[in-house]
């Protein structure tokens, strides 16, 4: 099996997902949920269906929060209503779960939410140097047990997933919060402990089969992982998939992201990250 | 004879091990997070007045009137503590009415009596108790009572203002507007307008207890009722079993007889990681099962490694014995590098975030830290348990199969 002669086809269809993501993160963005961006998040459970008109009116006859976004709610077992609003104070979310429990006695708190602009703009920048520090620090970790190289293209192939799932998430339109950030970290621990069990390969492979061409010794180290790669990807992605039928509502964006950053990992690993080596190898004799 | 007492001792050391993590498991149970128990997370943050600014005295004076109101309001193992310069995280597990609780406890709480010019003619600092009672005609009120000096002033107040009216304030939200009616010289009196009497409980609290010296904002708060903890429970576990069933017959249909011993394997992974979080009482979130799950994943992973090596050792003409052997010893390092990532990530993760997701990223941890131990430790020992059968010589386990 010849997967890294081909190298040129796995670049171009990387290249086409990357700029499909990227054109619509810069045209439509990522829709940031109150975790970020501040505002009040509130779910009730009612014991029978609410129209999601009939609880503005409830919103209206206490006047807080009018403009709220409401719809259903996403927990399958259950009825009742999710109402997003701006930053609330204490008083006002009172004045809402009693406003509510007045019109439906049954309403019951399911939970509240309620993160200031403060919190939001710290949680980007948290984000933001939790992903650059995590970077550094497995850079430095590859360069030390590998080479300098293995480091810089184990990170380009990180890249590759973050950007995937950032796209694909701004292509949906999904909201995103905190277990976001958490989805995004350990994609990036995967995408890496993927990359590294064939880089190992190909590090065992140039020092036992010295008269071989890079390029032959990387391909057989990939071919050779193959089922390894397959079988691991292959049943992590049967847990997400089970934590995301038969899981809570509220963990179901967490695991769409793993789900897409897991097969971008695998994809990157096997098609992007050792196919790179050889043309950072290729260059580097050319030259 | 050596051979049979050395797989003796390998049976008795995994035994062991199960044991152990039964004890934990059993003994020390796991810790559920507020958002699977139920409960409230707020963050208050201090806001400097006029004549006020943050400090640490300041601070610790927020914490103490608060760590007061909380258990004035009989609320179960509260945690209050100080999270930076300005800010104070109150974790209230298990509260019934989250909601009104953060109401009660974040109010700055200054009782004032006022003019109807608005003009302050007492305070709060004046009253020695606040208690709810009924009174003489069965209406809930506040029944507070003055200081020595208290006392004197309301004399003094209530002399100049009789026959108009004294507003009592909370904050800014007006209690009562009674018109003064004779001369209080005793030192008790009532503030009436309560519904009820548990709503007159809530006011004695604050004005009783104290109010903060400077006003604090809720920053952040989350809080999850039991029915929505119950159900994430509920469907994380089953998920998780789901999950870890499919991954289980993957493997015995893949790799046959060893794939049976890694759904063995897996099984005792579950139950050192369930002993090990029990242990380090690690509190369990809800991102934090997806963690534990995920790490399911990382655990079979490293026996995948495992087989596969051993395959290729095979592959390359060795005997089964030597090739297990050989496949260990290459497997660990991919492991280790492998792993070690992934730990870096977990790390980081903990470092910069809080709450919720720092659960998972330290159930991540410490499911990583376990799956290796359980590669190395228990995923050896128990193929060298099999070493010697038939069912790990046969050609379908880790065997070469024709036209590969």
């Amino acid at each position: 099996m010849d997967i890294l002669g081909k190298r040129k086809i796995w670049y171009r269809i990387s290249i086409i997902i990357l700029l499909i993501g990227i054109l619509f993160l810069a045209v439509r963005g990522l829709n940031f949920g109150i975790d970020f961006q501040g505002g009040t998040l509130i779910e009730v459970k009612l014991d029978k269906s609410v129209g999601n008109e009939d609880v503005r009116d409830v919103l209206k006859e206490i006047n807080v929060a009018v403009d709220s976004k409401i719809q259903q709610t996403e927990e399958q077992s259950i009825e009742g209503v999710i109402i997003r609003a701006k930053e609330l104070n204490s008083e006002e979310i009172l004045k809402i779960e009693e406003g509510l429990k007045a019109s439906y006695p049954s309403a019951e708190m399911l939970r509240t939410e309620m993160v200031g602009p403060v919190i939001g703009e710290e949680l980007q920048t948290k984000a933001l140097l939790a992903l650059l520090f995590a970077s550094i620090a497995i850079v430095i970790y590859i360069s030390i047990r590998f080479e300098f190289r293995f480091a810089i293209v184990a990170i380009i192939a990180l890249l590759h997933d973050v950007f995937i799932t950032l796209g694909i998430f701004a292509i949906m339109g999904k909201e995103i919060n905190t277990p976001f950030v958490a989805a995004l970290l350990t994609i990036i621990g995967y995408s890496i402990n993927d990359t590294i069990v064939i880089f190992d390969r190909i590090r065992e492979n140039m020092k036992l089969m010295r008269k071989t061409s890079f390029i032959e010794l990387a391909n057989k180290a990939v071919v050779d992982t193959l089922p390894r790669s397959i079988n691991t990807s292959l049943t992590t992605l049967i847990t997400i998939l089970a934590i995301y039928l038969f899981g809570g509502a509220s963990i179901k964006t967490f695991m769409l992201a793993l789900f897409i950053g897991m097969l971008a990992g695998t994809y990157s690993s096997i098609f992007v990250a050792s196919p790179l080596l050889v043309s950072w190898q290729k260059r580097g004799l050319s030259s | 004879m050596r051979y049979k007492q050395r797989r003796t001792l390998k049976l008795l050391f995994i035994f062991a091990i199960i044991a152990f993590s039964l004890f934990l498991y059993y003994n020390y149970g796991i810790n559920l997070g507020l958002d699977l128990q139920g409960g409230a997370h707020i963050v208050l943050q201090a806001q400097p007045t006029d004549d006020r600014e943050i400090n640490d005295e300041v601070m610790s004076g927020i914490v103490s009137v608060i760590e007061r109101r909380v258990n004035q309001l009989g609320l179960s193992e509260p945690i209050i503590q100080r999270e930076s310069s300005d800010r104070i995280i109150v974790e209230l597990p298990a509260v019934d009415s989250p909601n009104e609780a953060i109401d009660t406890i974040g109010r700055t709480a200054v009782l004032t009596f006022r003019n109807s010019n608005n003009d302050i003619l007492l305070t709060g600092d004046f009253i020695k108790d606040a208690r709810a009672d009924y009174d003489e005609y069965g209406r809930p009120v506040v029944s507070f009572t003055l200081t020595n000096e208290g006392s004197n002033k309301f004399e003094n107040i209530t002399r100049e203002y009789i026959g108009r009216k004294i507003g009592i304030y909370l904050d800014d939200e007006l209690l009562t507007n009674p018109t003064v009616q004779t001369v209080i010289t005793k030192d008790k009196a009532n503030i009436t307008g309560y519904q009820s009497v548990e709503a007159a409980e809530k006011h004695a609290v604050l004005i009783r207890e104290g109010s903060l010296p400077v006003p604090v904002k809720v920053v952040e708060r989350r809080s999850v009722g039991p029915t929505l903890g119950k159900i994430s429970i509920k469907k994380s576990i089953t998920a998780g079993l789901i999950g870890l069933l499919l991954v289980g017959i993957y493997m015995m249909f893949y790799y046959r007889f060893p794939g049976v011993l890694a759904a063995v394997i897996l099984a005792i992974y579950g139950l050192i990681l369930m002993g090990t979080l029990a242990g380090l009482q690690a509190i369990l979130t809800l991102p934090g099962i997806a963690g534990l799950i995920l790490s399911i994943g990382m655990a079979v992973d490293a026996n995948i490694i495992i087989f596969e090596r051993i395959k290729d050792e095979r592959k390359s003409g060795k005997t089964l014995k030597a090739a297990i052997d050989a496949g260990f010893k290459r497997a660990y390092r991919t492991i280790v590098d492998a792993n070690v990532t992934t730990l870096i990530t977990a790390l980081i993760l903990a470092y910069f975030t809080s709450g919720t997701v720092r659960g998972f990223a330290v159930t991540l941890g410490i499911g990583v830290l376990v799956s290796m131990f359980t590669a190395f430790f228990v995923t050896k020992n128990i193929i060298d348990l099999f070493t010697n059968t038939a069912l790990l010589n046969s050609a379908a386990a880790f065997g070469v199969r024709e036209g590969r």
